[in-house]
């Protein structure tokens, strides 16, 4: 479990606090969305996670394990961070190293490395590229081997910063389905992304971040039928949902749809049946 | 007439064993709004550089066919000539950004270009109040967040007020509010002041409504060249692995029954309109 308790955080001595009176707790077989507006302190939250920055005022334990008592190299491992700007993280000069890095320094013996480096390029469609180097991949594909360097070695948590940034539609498929086998096998998965309409297909619990206080800790799905808090932080209504709304102002439907499907057949039932 | 024109251009980058452009050709007109779409990894970067240079001049390997851009050739035309007048933004704004504060690094851009003092202040000042930043120019861009960082870099393109824009994944850090405004913004400038648009995206339930035409790569070769609206009567999610926009996932599930709703929908209101019209063909 994560517990973070009346945080506040200044990155400069004097300066203002980009972190405010955070409380949180984050269980274990979580999933959560860390959405907001660009500034609103999403990374700068998640970076106290694994120890990269300690609280100003406050205290975050990691499984009752007080951030500011441990290295980082020790939190690390137990919760896994993927960077913003991934292709800052690079530093092998070809994929297959850049991914065993981790298991080589966690002493994992040869035969496990090439076994689980092998299954998780797979998954990201980058095996043909084990013997590049990380740096002539495209955008999405450096992206990719950023999340795969890091889920390589099944952290308990996974801190996940813009995972479906530059990623097309088949590759959000495959993340969706990775995170929701991580989620089912009991890992911790906590996203922090824009990505709305992403967000409204997973549904996760949704911390809700503006100006660095927490405004909204809830359902997705809640929080996707109430515009005037989403746009006081920046966001947007989920297509879906505006969908929703605007049919029922128009008095043409009652009641709602929760997805792609029941949109589709609620609206096939407007039509009457006059099929092709 | 076209500002842009491609003739079967094929580019395969050095020490690499195939090509990442295959026999591309298309033109864009002046004043066009043009999206270019396709799976991660098809080329859509690459295709880019080569539009402003960067390909064959900074990345080296075979290349064939011909390139115009503004009249100029840019195999051969000095890259600096060219984005005076092309603005790119790269798909990595951490690239771009070199000076230190937001306010310096976005004059960065004007620097060299002859503007007096005066013109420099006034653009820069018009960039990062367009892009709403205007509040962090005294901050230092190691510490902005990373969609203040995308927001500067595109401030820095903007001030140049050039003929034509190429961005390259523009809105991938923005909040969704910011991704709206900035499409908002563009259309703006393309419909207002005229300024040629090719926007590169994996988020298209914005773009969509912004642009006229769409490119969609596949492994390298371009596959479709249409009108918006027609691009989207086949599945370009299943054939091509594009990200469609959410009604469009919603109006496949209804195709897939059997109904049929055309021309397809862009915005809510015309999704809205079309069920009310009941137009079952
Ligand atoms: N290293 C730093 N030094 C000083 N201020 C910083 C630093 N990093 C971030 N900030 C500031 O702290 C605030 C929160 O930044 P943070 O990166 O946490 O935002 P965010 O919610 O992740 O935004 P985005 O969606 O744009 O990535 C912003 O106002 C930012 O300018
Ligand atoms: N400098 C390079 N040398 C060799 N191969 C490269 C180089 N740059 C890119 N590639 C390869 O070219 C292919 C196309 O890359 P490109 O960046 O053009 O894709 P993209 O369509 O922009 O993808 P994304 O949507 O992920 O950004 C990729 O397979 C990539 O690995
Ligand atoms: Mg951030
Ligand atoms: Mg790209």
């Amino acid at each position: 479990m994560i517990v973070v308790e009346n945080l506040y955080f200044t990155y400069a001595p004097q300066g203002d606090y980009v972190l405010k009176n955070i409380n949180l707790e984050i269980g274990e077989g979580e999933l959560i969305a860390i959405m907001g507006d660009n500034g609103a302190g999403k990374t700068t939250l998640v970076k106290h996670f694994n120890g990269l920055l300690k609280p100003t005022l406050g205290r975050v334990y990691v499984d009752d394990v007080d951030t500011r008592d441990v290295p980082i190299s020790e939190l690390s491992r137990k919760v896994g961070m993927i960077f913003q700007y991934p292709e800052k993280m690079f530093f092998s000069e070809r994929v297959w190293d850049e991914v065993a890095f981790a298991l080589r320094n966690f002493g994992y013996d040869e035969a496990s490395i090439n076994r689980l480096v092998q299954k998780i390029l797979n998954i990201f469609w980058l095996w043909k590229y084990r013997d590049s180097s990380p740096f002539i991949l495209s955008g999405g594909e450096q992206r990719r081997l950023a999340i795969a360097s890091v889920l390589v070695w099944n952290p308990k948590y996974v801190v996940m910063d813009e995972p479906t940034a530059g990623q097309d539609a088949v590759q959000r498929e495959i993340l969706l389905q990775i995170i929701n086998m991580m989620v089912s096998q009991g890992k911790t998965v906590i996203l922090v992304t824009h990505d709305v309409e992403f967000v409204a297909e997973i549904r996760p619990r949704v911390i809700l971040m503006s100006n660095g206080e927490v405004v909204y800790d809830g359902e997705a799905t809640r929080l996707f039928r109430n515009p005037g808090i989403l746009e006081s932080a920046g966001l947007t209504q989920p297509i879906l949902f505006k969908l929703e709304s605007r049919l029922r102002d128009q008095g043409l439907i009652e009641g709602g749809f929760n997805t792609i499907d029941e949109a589709a057949k609620k609206i096939i039932s407007l039509l009457g049946d006059e099929r092709l | 007439m076209s500002i842009i024109s491609v003739n079967s251009l094929s580019f395969r980058y050095s020490y690499s064993d195939r090509y990442i452009l295959k026999d591309i050709s298309f033109s864009i007109g002046e004043k066009e709004f043009v999206l270019l779409a396709g799976a991660s990894g098809c080329g859509k970067t690459t295709l880019a550089r080569a539009l402003v240079g960067l390909i064959p001049q900074f990345y080296e390997g075979e290349y064939s066919g011909e390139v115009r851009i503004l009249g100029m050739n840019p195999a051969t035309t000095p890259i600096s000539k060219i984005t005076a007048q092309v603005g790119f933004l790269f798909q990595n704004p951490e690239n771009q950004i070199f000076m230190t504060t937001v306010e310096r690094d976005i004059a960065f851009s004007l620097e060299f270009r002859g503007f007096s003092r005066e013109e420099m202040k006034e653009r820069v000042a018009w960039a990062m109040e367009i892009m709403g930043i205007s509040h962090l120019a005294l901050k230092r861009i190691e510490e902005l967040s990373g969609g203040e960082k995308q927001k500067v870099a595109l401030a820095g393109i903007l001030a140049l007020k050039p003929k034509i824009l190429i961005l390259d994944e523009p809105t991938a850090y923005l909040s969704p509010m910011s991704a709206r405004e900035l499409m908002g913004m563009l259309k703006r400038l393309n419909r207002e002041l005229g300024i040629t648009i090719l926007l590169i995206d994996h988020r298209l339930d914005l773009a969509v409504e912004a642009a006229q035409r769409i490119l969609v790569m596949k492994e390298g070769k371009l596959y479709i060249d249409l009108p918006i609206k027609e691009a989207f009567r086949q599945n370009l999610s299943k054939e091509y692995g594009v990200n469609v926009p959410t009604l469009i996932k919603i109006l496949d599930v209804i195709r897939r029954q059997g109904f049929s709703l055309d021309p397809p929908p862009l915005t809510i209101e015309e999704f809205i309109n079309l069920i009310k019209k009941g137009r079952t063909i």
